[in-house]
């Protein structure tokens, strides 16, 4: 008939395609992840900020279906308020974890996100949670999204007990450069967040500032 | 899933869904060019669905003194092509009077993926040595590309060693380095990957000739998290 054809990303579904990790250091955590959102072939948004913060020391990292990664986070910042005044103190890792998976779990039907869920209490120090499909564990470190598929090798060989806090910003940065050169649904820059005792702190690494590898 | 034999029927339980499910090299491979020749190496798994039939498997077949290929996808459509393409090769070769070239096996190996690209599911890796051009590595996945590389991982574990592979391969590496990143790669990739393990099968090809050896499940490397 007359007329063109409607441009896919109308009708395709907005993805943060992704990759995100979150590792646990002596004092703290590292969260990272790329920058980009797709829909269909098309990037909505390259340079998002998929670190979402949960409370002052914790954070989320986000993947899957972007309408619903981001509505679980902002009910789980809700919660996560009124449960901290109502135990008069910072809420523990733990708890933001649980209040994820419990969302995660009622609704694992309708929902396709999967969040990643790190920070520092006084209690455990440093944890990184990871609430796939509603299940709730606890790991040294954890890595997700569509990217993630590629680097599995790479962190596994490359992942050793008790590295600082310097060593674990540099493995994310290096994770996540490999995933975004080789995932089509990753890409943009590198957020990364510090989180320890001392506080919480932001960090951008852009496109060429990040690591290169030998066919580069 | 294509189905071959008889069926009872799709849902029959006295029936294993294994009598159903076609044969496949589930697999992680690998191939690495050095100076002086080339590096390659596979897991040993046959998976029908969910049943193993072959957890001992060669995937590293001989099409030529020097050359050889690494096959995953259909175990029945790689074996056929591999059986075609070394018929061909061996002709050529008697016709020619001199060992073949590398890129010629692999040029037949991409005439005949291209040609039956959707009948066929077969992702091969190609390589070996020739006095051309030394030591090759050719790359023919699914669909029926062609394009040399210095380094290829193929099959269904070769996604997890991406990031691995572009982060430890530099060029320039001698045989024992390329030996080493083959193992440490395929050993992650077969952790990860349900359709990969057993053991690791290597070979080295140079202008000395072929070098086979095999890495048994208690000698892969470890690594932290394991």
């Amino acid at each position: 008939m007359l007329g063109e054809a409607e441009p896919q990303w109308l009708s395709e579904e907005v993805k943060t395609g992704t990759t995100i990790i979150a590792i646990q250091f002596n004092g703290g955590v590292v969260l990272g992840s790329d920058s980009r959102v797709s829909a269909g072939e098309s990037v909505v948004n390259r340079v998002m900020n998929k670190l979402s913060p949960l409370h002052d020391k914790i954070y989320c990292a986000l993947s899957g279906s972007a309408a619903d990664a981001q509505t679980i986070a902002e009910m789980v910042n809700y919660q996560l308020d009124v449960h901290s005044m109502e135990i008069g103190e910072d809420p523990q890792v733990r708890s933001a974890a649980t209040l994820v998976k419990n969302i995660s779990y009622k609704y694992k039907e309708e929902l396709s996100a999967h969040l990643i869920v790190a920070g520092w209490d006084r209690k455990e120090g440093g944890q990184v949670f990871a609430t796939l499909k509603g299940l709730l564990t606890r790991q040294p470190f954890a890595v997700g999204g569509s990217g993630s598929s590629y680097v599995y090798g790479f962190v596994d060989a490359e992942y050793r007990k008790g590295m600082g806090k310097k060593e674990c910003q540099q493995f994310v940065i290096n994770t996540l450069s490999l995933a975004m050169n080789r995932d089509g649904s990753s890409g943009g820059v590198a957020y990364l967040v510090t989180i320890d005792e001392h506080g919480t702190e932001e960090n951008v690494i852009l496109g060429n500032d990040l690591p290169t590898f030998f066919d580069q | 899933m294509r189905i071959f034999g008889q069926q009872i029927s799709i849902n029959n339980d006295l029936v294993p869904d294994w009598t159903r499910e076609e044969v496949s090299t589930g697999t992680t491979i690998m191939a690495v060019e050095y100076d002086g020749g080339v590096v390659i190496g596979a897991d040993s798994r046959t998976t029908t669905g969910a049943y193993i039939a072959n957890r001992v498997t060669d995937k590293l077949t001989r099409i030529h003194d020097k050359i050889y290929c690494c096959r995953s996808g259909s175990a029945a459509d790689t074996q056929a092509i591999a059986e075609v393409v070394s018929y061909q090769l061996g002709f050529h070769s008697i016709e020619l009077d001199e060992p073949p070239l590398v890129e010629t096996a692999a040029n037949l190996f991409r005439a005949s993926c291209y040609r039956y690209r959707e009948e066929l599911m077969a992702g091969i890796l190609v390589a070996g040595w020739d006095r051309r051009k030394g030591g090759q590595v050719y790359c023919v996945p699914i669909g029926g590309m062609l394009v040399r590389q210095p380094v290829a991982v193929g099959g269904s574990g070769s996604t997890y060693v991406y990031g691995f592979m572009d982060s430890n391969y530099k060029p320039g590496l001698n045989k024992d380095q390329c030996l080493e990143l083959t193992t440490s790669a395929l050993s992650l990739a077969m952790e990860r990957d349900g359709s990969s393990g057993g053991v690791i099968r290597l070979a080295s090809i140079s202008e000395e000739g072929v070098e086979r050896r095999v890495i048994l499940g208690n000698q892969l490397p470890k690594f932290s998290t394991h």
